[in-house]
């Protein structure tokens, strides 16, 4: 079986968020992490390979410095890591992102295809169906938890209000929570082979069917008007009251004290 | 010459920074108060590989180098000294023995689970009346047929109740030597569960409460003939060997103490406030930040490189780092007591108390000072290799 997780550098929002002048992210200056929800996804994927055995390829697409990224997943257990990285690629939307991908992954084979939900630094959950769509692949997103059973995936689909379980078959996308489990470290021997390792580097040349016109800046049609840090919110009150009718009194005095009743 | 780490040594030391602040500081003060062995962390460990860092990958190890092996005991030591040395006794001094002078069957028996972590080592030298001088051993071991019996006790073991694998210092004769006669001294892997072999009084000790201090007791205690290690009468050369490499380990150890305290230390000093600003305005303050922190820095070199010259020695077995690792441990121990009652003294009344990490450090400190080779032993092997 074979396993395609797709994974992002992101900002490690601990250390700052810092923007270019045209709005876009200056990943070049911030502290990096894997995106936390492509963490979720690898594990899943390392837990398909532990029981049923199964090749994990991690793709990414980003400057050349989001190599690191790769290692990291190869340290965890990947076995081949893939970096595509040009020029014309740089400050892709989610619609320029997914092309690009998809223009990637039509070189490899895969059974199954994860994403993270979304990531930590656009929050738009957008790459992963995109990406089903243009290679045409059923998709299934915030995925709890996968199996494999046969040649079909069995998925638990969170909702707001309870879940869904879905079987489908192979070949598919889905995209993981970070919720889905708790990713394992990295083992040092781990990251000794990840930096023996060769890492896979495709340009825009390398990318199968796709148009220009759909990559980078100038195939983004997402235009950024204004970007800012996330604005802090306090830490709040936490309260624990006894009974629903503490509650409800409690929230009623609130409400009256800052006159909204 | 290179000061800089490579990006693998990077991302490992990234990964032993993270995982112990996720996984053993929030369980430092518990195990500390409540003298625990904290298992569970081990555990942990030995799913990550960290309990046989420097073990090659055919006997189920890392295969990664000391360097790498001594930032991890370091890394572990910032939060919890205990931690620390449950790895550095487990991986210097009952992992590095079997593989430098294990016989191929020794190896393929205890090293696979010693790597990953399934079984936990120990050794045991030290007794009642051998500490220093070494040599004043008392545990006998007399070989009855195809079983060696042994009869004596060891004390002060780390890993002591909770180690599976033991390696065992005992004399096994008297022979003469330049016209004197003087003991012969073998080393011996002794498994936990044979009969004949017990645990004494658990010690309660200043620092590492978390670390299982025991007393092990043998009683006609019958092992394989073929757990002998290395060759008869060899024993005291093996002992001496594995503490040059355990030192560099508790080195490590001192470095993480002694670089926890003053991390500690120099977010507390930017917000205790007193005369109306932070303690850090004050010229004292900065003046002995500046003194701690040039001190741990050359102690880490010192380390560093008692690592490296341990890589050295792996690819050339002339190579000795005996000195290199008793300069790294005389100097880390000596650094971690000094900077370690400096912190609790600019923590003031605070560092008095237990809820303040730097208590717990200074009294984890000071072991350092002590075990596997007191600071004069350190100096004994410095000066001795100086005037030879």
């Amino acid at each position: 079986m074979k396993i395609v997780v797709c994974i992002k550098q992101v900002p490690d929002t601990k250390g700052g968020v810092k923007f270019n002048p045209d709005g876009t992210l200056d990943r070049g200056a911030m502290l990096t992490i894997m995106n936390p929800d492509d963490k979720a996804g690898l594990e899943a994927a390392l837990r398909i390979k532990d029981a049923n055995g199964a090749e994990v390829t991690v793709v990414t697409m980003g400057l050349p410095k989001a190599e690191e990224v790769l290692r990291e997943a190869m340290a965890m257990g990947a076995d081949k890591g893939i970096l595509v990285t040009d020029r014309v690629l740089g400050g892709a939307d989610t619609w320029a992102t997914s092309t690009t991908l998809a223009g990637a992954l039509r070189n490899i084979d895969y059974d199954l295809i994860i994403t993270g939900r979304q990531a930590i630094d656009g929050d738009t959950a957008q790459v992963g169906p995109q990406i089903a769509e243009h290679l045409g692949l059923p998709v299934i997103s915030y995925a709890q938890d996968i199996k494999v059973e046969g040649d079909s995936v069995v998925v638990k689909r969170q909702y707001d209000d309870g879940y869904h379980m879905l079987k489908v078959k192979m070949p598919c996308l889905i995209t993981a929570l970070a919720e889905l489990n708790d990713p394992r470290y990295m083992t040092p021997g781990g990251i000794f082979d990840a930096y023996d390792a060769e890492i896979t580097t495709w340009g825009r040349a390398d990318l199968k069917d796709i148009d220009d016109s759909n990559l980078g800046l100038n195939g983004s049609p997402t235009k950024i008007a204004k970007a800012s840090d996330k604005v802090r919110k306090g830490a709040g009150e936490k309260v624990v009251p006894d009974s629903p009718d503490d509650a409800a009194k409690l929230i009623v005095d609130k409400l009256l004290s800052k006159h909204i009743i | 010459m290179d000061f800089t780490l490579s990006k693998k040594h990077e991302m490992a030391q990234n990964l032993f920074k993270e995982f112990a602040e996720k996984e053993v500081k929030p369980l430092a003060q518990e195990i500390d108060e409540e003298h625990r062995f904290p298992r569970e962390t081990v555990e942990k460990m030995a799913k990550a590989g960290f309990l046989g860092i420097p073990v090659p990958k055919e006997f189920e190890g890392q295969g990664c180098d000391p360097l790498t092996y001594v930032m991890c005991v370091e890394e572990l030591s910032k939060v919890c000294g205990t931690t620390g040395v449950i790895v550095s006794a487990h991986t210097s001094l009952c992992v590095d023995p079997i593989q430098t002078y294990g016989t191929p069957e020794q190896k393929a028996k205890y090293l696979p689970d010693l790597a990953s972590g399934r079984k936990l080592g120990a050794f045991g030298l030290t007794e009642p009346g051998a500490g220093t001088d070494a040599q004043g051993q008392q545990t006998k071991a007399v070989l009855d047929g195809d079983e060696w019996v042994l009869n004596g006790s060891k004390c002060f073991i780390t890993n002591g109740k909770e180690a599976d694998v033991y390696i065992i210092i005992a004399v096994t004769g008297i022979i003469e030597k330049r016209g004197r006669k003087i003991k012969e001294i073998s080393s011996f892997i002794v498994e936990k569960g044979t009969p004949g072999f017990t645990f004494g009084t658990k010690e309660k000790k200043m620092g590492i409460c978390g670390s299982s201090t025991y007393e092990l007791i043998f009683t006609d205690c019958r092992i394989p003939k073929e757990n002998l290690l290395g060759q008869k009468g060899n024993g005291f050369k093996i002992a001496m060997h594995t503490l040059d490499g355990g030192r560099i380990g508790i080195a490590a150890q001192a470095l993480g103490i002694a670089e926890g305290a003053l991390e500690l230390t120099i977010n507390y000093v930017k917000e205790r406030k007193q005369f109306g600003k932070a303690i850090a305005g004050q010229q004292n303050t900065q003046f002995q930040l500046a003194d701690m922190a040039t001190k741990v820095e050359a102690a880490k070199m010192l380390v560093y490189r008692a690592a490296m010259k341990k890589a050295e020695y792996q690819a050339n077995p002339k190579v000795s780092y005996s000195v290199e690792a008793a300069m790294a441990k005389l100097c880390a121990a000596e650094v971690a007591m000094e900077v370690t009652t400096k912190c609790v003294q600019l923590h003031g009344g605070y560092g008095y108390i237990k809820e303040y990490d730097v208590e717990r450090m200074m009294r984890d400190a000071k072991i350092t000072e002590i075990y596997e080779g007191t600071s004069e032993v350190q100096r004994m092997v410095i000066s001795g290799d100086l005037l030879k």
